[in-house]
């Protein structure tokens, strides 16, 4: 069972806290490998993290 | 020894920095207040190895944890279904999931530039955000607090604890996609 961008999204922002299981990583992967879209989006997500990190260290 | 001087000119970074977090004039006034005395009377241990402000900086993620773990449960008013319901981001996806618009690459940002300019949208961006959603955000991505801490301070299950994060993200993503690429969507 595939999963769409908008579940891609949830996992990609949930895997940031949390290891995810199983049968989130490998849907997740998969789905990331086809969607240029959400390769972005998770990206863009990590971007802010270390920025909103580095601000919070007053770099 | 500090010079006092020193300490002065950080003053507008630290109110800045406090009030983005606690979203309250007075509360910020005071949390800066006790780090700059905090700072004085350890003036000894500041090494000048990390600049002024990382140092100071320190000291108030410092007592700023304290306060978010002493006030986690006080400040929450509004009611969590409003704050845990993902339907206001319908209009990103398809009917069947899929992003309604390519999703185009941040063209500006040097990732230092992002973080110096991170307060700016951040505060811009978190005065329409519910404050749970921006107070979730900031324990785990400027303080770095773990999910399991961040729920236990804001009372909620760690299902709605993610879910307070992807909203918060999915949020600022939009503010700072607006700011790089200049493309304000409605």
């Amino acid at each position: 069972m595939k999963i769409n961008c908008r579940q891609a999204s949830r996992l990609i922002s949930q895997g940031l806290d949390q290891p995810l299981n199983q049968w989130q990583y490998v849907r997740l992967r998969v789905h990331l490998w086809m969607c240029g879209n959400c390769r972005q989006f998770s990206h863009q997500l990590q971007v802010l993290q270390q920025s909103a990190r580095k601000a919070g260290r007053g770099e | 020894m500090i010079a006092h001087a020193d300490l002065e000119a950080e003053l507008p970074y630290l109110q800045r920095y406090a009030l983005a977090q606690l979203r309250d004039r007075d509360a910020a006034n005071d949390i800066v207040q006790e780090t700059v005395l905090a700072a004085l009377e350890s003036g000894d241990s500041f090494s000048g190895k990390s600049s002024l402000r990382t140092w100071l900086t320190s000291i108030l993620r410092f007592k700023l944890i304290d306060r978010l773990r002493r006030k986690g449960k006080e400040v929450l008013f509004e009611s969590l279904e409003d704050e845990t319901d993902d339907s206001d981001f319908d209009g990103l996806f398809s009917k069947d999931g899929h992003w309604q618009d390519k999703i185009k690459a941040w063209s500006g940002p040097e990732e230092s530039l992002m973080s110096r300019q991170f307060w700016e949208v951040f505060e811009r961006c978190s005065e329409v955000m519910p404050r749970r959603t921006a107070m979730a955000f900031v324990m785990r991505e400027v303080m770095g607090l773990e999910i399991a801490e961040i729920c236990n301070n804001l009372d909620v299950t760690a299902t709605n604890c993610s879910v307070l994060l992807y909203r918060a993200r999915m949020s600022l993503r939009e503010c700072f996609e607006i700011r790089w690429t200049g493309e304000a969507k409605a």
